[in-house]
């Protein structure tokens, strides 16, 4: 069934995409092939393929359990905060918190995971700073003056 | 003795004492990677490219540290497949089979160190391998226009598609996903935008590093939460480690027929070192009079793989050096470095940049040298490294790859991208829908695209200029028949268990 689905979608997208290809304007200098065919070539191919996954379609994965699916959910959500955050919360402080998240998702385990947190953040922190040299703010501006 | 000219050259550049230091760390660093399971050569280089950058190294050096890694990692993959039974990465697969059930009857140092060797053995014809072909290689390159290269990338992704995965179909799509992505952003022909939506953040294209990332290493994060506990592998105590000479001795031409293998199945462009390994193994065994002991711990099981993946990362670089079409998810990782350092692989490379080409393959050859000790005689070192838990190393691994991203263009909508193409990674993956095929796609769309117009302008427009000269066409029948053959070689491409 997932492979019908996806199939679908593929085929969908793909359609979706050769029609945004088609809008794509001519221009007056170009070459003989222009700028539409090889996208809509690709849209072809892959509308073919989406085709066929879903009139033949593999036997079904063994998609995760409820639960499971919401830890997946949780880590998406907490990388896409960290993500918009490390910028304005600073290095060390978004880091500890993405890594406590992602570390206790793997392992229910708060203490290991607030320690895996701090310990690679300030780590990474300070091999990241001094070694490599890059330019990372460890606190937030506002604090920094 | 053109050959010795441009080996003193390469020397030369290999033995300055900081390119040296670097060879050595990139084969630490990449031994410990290819170990840990999750993470293998290609999830492990693509993190460090990032970060090479912010290092400020030249082109040579970039290149000598990342395939230091390359090299540290296939040979350091084995390590997890004979102590824990769980491959470090995807070449090392069939190491397992044989690898485990010796380990388990107590023979763990012996399995190490014959596979250490048979790495050496693979690693060291096959770079000598790519010394003599890749020159030669490059010459008949020079004979490639677009018509040329456009068949040569339907072969890189027929192969790809034929041999590298369960479903033509599947395979197929991730190309299209790829090349599809590689058209968004500026059509460099015309200079209009295409695909953007109008965001602002996707005029430039989709960073193939930030793809890379995504796709390999934050989608192995979401397979470990979504699989936490259920692989805790029992894992095989690591005793006394002497050297098994007997079993190096009667393996001696099991590794040469292996490297053999390896390094041919490597040279295709795009099967690379899981297909070496596997061919290898298969090899070996219908050639073996004696078939019983394989998958119960027979010596050769473990000889040949090894010595076949590690030939065929050798052999992998050929291509990926003198045409610029990678063999493997490695080389493709490297490739995508080599763009972001300006370098252009293909025929030029070999005349205009020789120091990069030739400091290679010398700092290739002393990384096989340092690999050899680290992984025979500093072996129980790296079986450590397997005991650092994945609460630890997958944040680590997370975080790494954020920061690699966020220093490199400095964007969060590049980190959020980064995230987008992680759960992408993790879908294809449950789907069984190869990523591998959507990078290289991003890597090569773009050339691709501009070789096959640059054929219709030369022939004004005439779709049968593609099939005109004698190498498009042979280029042409190899990927279809790259293609096909599976269908017909289904059932010999299963991969035999473990009987113990």
């Amino acid at each position: 069934m997932s492979d019908r689905i996806t199939g679908l979608i593929v085929v969908v997208l793909a359609l979706a995409y050769f029609a945004s290809a088609t809008t794509l304007e001519e221009p007056f200098f170009a070459d003989p092939l222009g700028p539409r065919a090889f996208p809509m070539l690709v849209a072809f191919v892959a509308a073919v393929c989406g085709l066929v996954m879903l009139l033949k379609p593999d036997t079904e994965p063994e998609w995760p359990k409820l639960t499971t699916f919401y830890h997946l959910m949780f880590a998406v959500i907490a990388l896409v905060l960290y993500a918009f955050a490390l910028k304005p919360l600073g290095f060390l402080a978004s880091t500890a918190l993405a890594g406590i998240a992602v570390s206790y998702l793997i392992e229910a385990n708060a203490r290991n995971a607030v320690m895996a947190g701090v310990a690679l953040s300030g780590g990474l922190f300070l091999i990241f700073k001094f070694i490599f040299g890059l330019s990372l703010f460890a606190l937030p501006r506002w604090l920094m003056g | 003795m053109e050959l010795f000219t441009n080996l003193a050259l390469g020397f030369d550049v290999a033995f300055s004492p900081f390119t040296l230091g670097l060879a050595v760390i990139g084969c630490i660093l990449g031994t410990m990677i290819g170990s840990l399971p999750g993470l293998g050569p290609s999830n492990g280089v693509a993190i460090l490219i990032p970060l090479t950058f912010s290092l400020g190294l030249d082109a040579t050096q970039a290149l000598v540290l990342m395939t230091s890694v390359y090299y540290g990692a296939m040979y350091g993959g084995r390590i997890s497949s004979i102590l824990l039974n769980i491959p470090g990465d995807e070449p090392a697969m069939m190491t397992c089979l044989d690898g485990y059930p010796m380990a388990r009857k107590g023979r763990a140092g012996d399995a190490l160190v014959l596979s250490g060797v048979a790495s050496f053995v693979g690693a060291l014809l096959a770079t000598i391998g790519l010394m003599l072909l890749a020159p030669l290689l490059a010459r008949v390159a020079y004979q490639f226009g677009p018509a040329e290269y456009f068949a040569l990338y339907m072969l890189a992704f027929t192969t790809l598609g034929g041999i590298g995965s369960n479903n033509q179909a599947k395979a197929a799509l991730a190309v299209c996903l790829g090349l599809g992505i590689a058209t968004i952003g500026v059509d460099s022909s015309t200079g209009m935008t295409r695909f953007t939506g109008g965001n602002m953040h996707l005029f430039d294209g989709i960073d193939f590093l930030v793809a890379i990332v995504g796709l390999f290493a934050v989608s192995e994060v979401l397979v470990f939460i979504e699989s936490h506990g259920k692989n805790s592998a029992i894992g095989v105590k690591l005793e006394k480690v002497t050297i098994p000479w007997a079993d190096i001795a009667r393996t001696k031409y099991t590794m040469l027929r292996a490297t053999g293998i390896g390094f041919v199945a490597g040279l295709l462009p795009g099967a690379g070192a899981s297909l070496g390994s596997f061919l290898a193994y298969m090899g070996e065994k219908s050639f073996a009079r004696d078939k019983s002991q394989f998958g119960k711990g027979d010596p050769r099981g473990i000889a040949a793989p090894e010595a076949g993946n590690n030939a065929a990362a050798g052999g992998a670089l050929v291509p990926m050096l003198t045409l610029g079409v990678p063999g493997s998810g490695t080389t493709a990782v490297l490739l995508a470095l080599l763009m972001t350092l300006n370098i252009t692989p293909g025929p030029t490379l070999f005349t205009e940049r020789p120091e990069v080409v030739w400091g290679l393959i010398a700092s290739l050859l002393i990384a096989n040298v340092v690999l050899l000790i680290l992984n025979v005689p500093m072996v129980r070192f790296f079986s450590r490294v397997l005991q650092v838990p994945p609460w630890i190393l997958l944040p680590g691994v997370t975080l790494v790859s954020f920061v690699g991203i966020y220093s490199l263009t400095g964007s969060y909508f590049d980190l959020l991208l980064m995230v987008a193409f992680g759960v992408l990674g993790w879908f294809l993956r449950k789907m069984d829908i190869p990523s591998v095929p959507v990078i290289l796609g991003i890597l090569l769309g773009g050339h691709m695209e501009v070789n096959l117009r640059r054929a219709m302008v030369l022939s004004d427009g005439d779709w049968t200029y593609l099939v005109s000269s004698g190498i498009s066409i042979s280029l042409w029948i190899l990927a279809i028949l790259g293609f096909l053959a599976p269908f017909f070689f289904r059932d010999k491409l299963k991969i035999p268990s473990q009987n113990s």
